[in-house]
């Protein structure tokens, strides 16, 4: 089974790395961008578990290491569940 | 007092705390290996700076799983005495010695210069030999020392007085220009609730030396050797 992490900064968290790629869209005069996020995208390959137990593994994979939940979010995403 | 210096793969750092300790100050002081578990007979761990695991994923996130942060976590709880550095700040944060995370510097860059530190709390075992107020020049070397603690907890940080270091002005003045990284209410460096474990992001093993530029980083390590010599 695959699956998906996205990784982003809090919302309130400020991301220096998005306001720099904001602005740098902006200079390109891509002007109806008000924000940008920048985050990590994790691809997992797992092995066969039962799907109920998968999402539970993978958030135990985000509290525990993917994300700081101190100043990140994870959304996670199964494929071909 | 004997001093153990872990060393993770990617730390730089390690080789400049045991020459600052064992050399300068005349300290026991030996490495310990990140997959040894072994801190009998250690007084003080030192969390050098470096590039622990090439920074992955986030800087410490791996180097907090390494078999001998179990045993510097149960160390700490026991009351040993924590010092982490630069990266060895990042490693206490991701392994739950200290409050808080670090983000990338609000400039986006790697800063490397000297600034000035104000010590706002002297009632550490890391801050003893050096009175509150006093402002002390140190080196910082980092892209992530943008600390962030979410509101409610920062007050209760300031409340509690584990700000022990805040990036100042020459004269002593706290302002904004004086802040390298865009670190929350400028914090250079904390303590836990207990006061035995210290994680700050300038390098006082960088500075402990006349011949290296200044020694003010010393007085860190002779605060809690105990000796005032200053």
């Amino acid at each position: 089974m695959q699956a998906r992490v996205y990784v982003t900064l809090k919302r309130g968290v400020l991301d220096p790395q998005g306001k720099a790629v904001a602005r740098s869209l902006t200079t390109l005069g891509f002007d109806e961008v008000r924000d940008v996020r920048l985050g990590k995208f994790i691809e997992l390959d797992l092995g066969d578990l039962p799907k109920e137990q998968v999402r539970k593994r993978i958030e135990e994979m985000c509290e525990r290491l993917l994300a700081n939940t101190v100043i990140e979010d994870y959304r996670i995403e199964l494929l071909g569940a | 007092m004997r001093f153990g210096i872990v060393v993770f793969p990617g730390a730089n750092c390690d080789h400049d705390a045991h020459h600052v300790v064992k050399h300068v100050l005349g300290q026991d002081a030996r490495f310990i290996w990140h997959k040894d578990r072994d801190l009998s007979g250690i007084d003080c761990v030192i969390l050098p700076g470096g590039f622990s695991y090439g920074d992955y994923l986030r800087c410490g996130a791996m180097a907090r799983l390494s078999p001998v942060m179990e045993e510097v976590v149960a160390f700490a709880k026991r009351g040993g005495k924590v010092l982490g550095i630069c990266n060895g700040f990042q490693v206490a944060l991701e392994a739950g010695l200290l409050p808080g995370a670090m983000l990338r510097n609000r400039s986006l860059k790697f800063v490397c210069k000297d600034v000035h530190l104000k010590v706002e709390n002297d009632r550490t075992p890391f801050t003893s030999a050096i009175p509150a107020g006093e402002i002390l020049r140190l080196p910082i070397a980092h892209a992530d020392g943008n600390y962030f603690l979410p509101d409610d907890e920062l007050e209760r940080l300031e409340g509690n007085g584990q700000v022990v270091f805040r990036y100042a002005e020459a004269d002593g003045r706290i302002t904004d220009a004086a802040n390298p990284n865009g670190a929350r209410n400028g914090i250079a460096g904390i303590v836990n609730e207990a006061g035995n474990v210290l994680g700050m992001m300038p390098h006082p093993e960088r500075m402990a030396e006349r011949i290296l530029g200044g020694e003010d980083g010393r007085r860190i390590f002779e605060s809690l050797i105990g000796g005032s010599k200053v």
